[in-house]
């Protein structure tokens, strides 16, 4: 594992996949994702939280862990997780990279994700409803954008909608309250902690 | 200094040069809050270079200010190179789409001449207007975007971190158009009567990328290009952390860094005593929800942390206040730094519990 977390974090798409090549020789794919993947991204997100990693790490360690699972586990292949049924979203706000941060480390977490790309809050709620959504990730970087995940909360409550909101992004993490103001029922502070979540509600499904 | 106050400028230069003024300063970096006070909307405010020096001259008498701050937005500078402004009415005009969709594009590039743009023009008016305005009393800030960070709105950030990590040669390009521009904006601003020039590099925290890469690449582009700009600077990471790069910012020619509320003033004071003033380190985000009582105990934390011998100027932690954050937290601010903020400080840091 600590080969596999030096390749990501030198940004060494060629390093990580040896190691997965070398891996997949005894071992399976999905077994690579649980015992290495998913808990190295973790530390390193864990490590951005604590100032030990940069973002770039985080998201080139994404990026790199995405195209190596795209390989050994394509979407057609029926083994990506597809319960809870997950959304992510920017929310009126032009900095997507917060998003694309959070997918990367998802889909190489080996979870199918709708991406709605930047959203309104109107257009959000409708298709959060449209598509019976579980769990919807929302991503800002604008204070204006954060305060707007009220709206979305208070329309899907309104119609009686039990989908997760999990919010994330600069002003969650600047201001630590800010989350439960707007109505959100968690917030992620780095992307493994959207693992993390999204674990924690597929578990419920497991045991439910 | 005795009784005698000195003027926001001749408070400013003192702890700049690393000495003790009569009190510590107060930059609060307001931006939109001008549009309130005139009574227009942000979309209005930002149209007219009279509205915003007449918005900062009023701000800067309400709240005992120590600087007028010509900053607009962000993206006005992509603006100049002929990008979208998207305006809300309750926060910052924010970048739409970046410009360059297809990095290759980055060869045929060319920058904006800064005099013959028409929002710069905006811009170096309303310096005009607030030198008329100020004289010698306070400092004028006036802002760049680092040749380095400005990418991130010229291509947005993910695209921006492809080319960093796996385009070189297109990197280099795109960082020598990026200079040129930044220097001549800068020095146009000081043409008109900023005293400094805050040069914002967010990409260059080690919040943002490994000090390993930030040696290869921010610092070099900040050692060439601060020593270009005819006026001091000012570095500002906006929340990023500042800690593990101290001493590489020293070195890029700056003479003070914005601090972010993350990290412990105390601890950066002691690398960083004498070679770098500090400006910081009040959270903006955390100022929406703050008592007259919070407001009070962050400034006291921060003079005790930051103040003593000078090289401290207090500040927000990202160079822009909330829209958000209301007259009467940034009047209890104010209010507290003219309390607390006398020297000799005699205050110890306040436990955060």
């Amino acid at each position: 594992m600590d080969d596999f977390r030096k390749a990501l974090l030198a940004s060494d798409p060629d390093a990580a996949a040896s190691i997965l090549a070398a891996y997949l020789v005894d071992g399976i794919a999905l077994d690579f994702v649980e015992e290495v993947l998913v808990k190295t991204l973790e530390q390193i997100g864990d490590g951005w939280e604590n100032g030990q990693y940069a973002l770039s790490q985080v998201y080139m360690s994404g990026r790199i862990c995405e195209d190596l699972l795209e390989k050994v586990l394509p979407d057609e292949s029926g083994s990506r997780k597809v319960r809870p049924k997950i959304a992510i979203a920017t929310l009126n706000d032009y900095h997507a990279l917060g998003k694309r941060i959070v997918y990367a480390v998802l889909r190489a977490g080996g979870y199918q994700l709708i991406d709605y790309g930047r959203v309104e809050t109107g257009e959000l709620a409708r298709r959060v409803e449209d598509d019976q959504i579980e769990m919807l990730l929302i991503s800002v970087l604008m204070l204006s954008s954060a305060l707007q995940v009220k709206e979305v909360v208070t329309s899907l409550g309104y119609k009686g909608n039990k989908t997760k909101i999990v919010v994330g992004g600069a002003p969650f993490r600047l201001n630590r309250r800010l989350w439960q103001e707007v109505g959100a029922d968690a917030v992620g502070f780095t992307a493994s902690d959207a693992l993390l979540l999204v674990g924690r509600l597929e578990g419920g499904h497991k045991n439910g | 200094m005795g009784d005698q106050r000195m003027t926001s400028l001749q408070r400013v230069l003192f702890t700049l040069g690393h000495q003790e003024p009569d009190r510590v300063p107060l930059f609060l970096l307001l931006t939109m809050h001008g549009a309130r006070e005139l009574g227009l909307t942000i979309k209005e405010y930002f149209s007219r270079a009279e509205f915003v020096a007449e918005g900062q001259v009023k701000m800067r008498e309400k709240y005992s200010n120590d600087c007028l701050y010509s900053f607009f937005y962000a993206p006005v500078e992509v603006e100049a190179w002929g990008a979208e402004v998207i305006y809300r009415d309750d926060g910052p005009p924010n970048s739409g789409n970046p410009f360059i969709s297809d990095p290759l594009t980055i060869n045929r590039l060319k920058a904006p001449l800064v005099k013959q743009t028409p929002c710069l023009i905006k811009v170096i008016e309303a310096i005009r207007l607030m030198k008329k305005a100020v004289g010698n009393e306070a400092p004028i800030i006036g802002v760049v975007m680092s040749p380095f960070s400005l990418p991130v709105m010229q291509l947005g950030f993910e695209a921006y971190l492809e080319l960093l990590y796996n385009q070189p040669e297109l990197f280099k390009r795109l960082i020598a158009v990026n200079q040129q521009f930044c220097v001549d904006w800068a020095n146009a601003q000081l043409e008109a009567g900023a005293t400094a020039i805050c040069y914002f590099d967010p990409v260059s925290s080690p919040t943002i990328i490994p000090r390993e890469l930030y040696l290869k690449t921010g610092y070099q582009v900040a050692r060439q290009t601060i020593c270009k700009i005819k006026g001091p600077t000012a570095t500002h990471l906006a929340s990023g952390i500042a800690l593990p790069i101290i001493d590489d910012l020293v070195e890029t020619g700056t003479a003070a860094v914005g601090i972010s509320a993350a990290e412990d003033l105390e601890k950066i004071k002691q690398v960083s005593r004498g070679k770098l003033s500090l400006i910081g380190n009040l959270s903006g985000l955390e100022m929406i929800h703050w008592s007259r009582e919070e407001a009070e105990k962050a400034v006291k934390n921060a003079i005790a942390g930051a103040a003593a011998g000078g090289g401290f100027i207090l500040s927000d932690n990202h160079g822009e206040i909330p829209y958000q954050v209301t007259d009467r937290v940034l009047l209890a601010i104010s209010e507290a730094v003219r309390t607390y903020g006398n020297y000799p400080i005699t205050l110890s840091v306040i436990d955060n519990g």
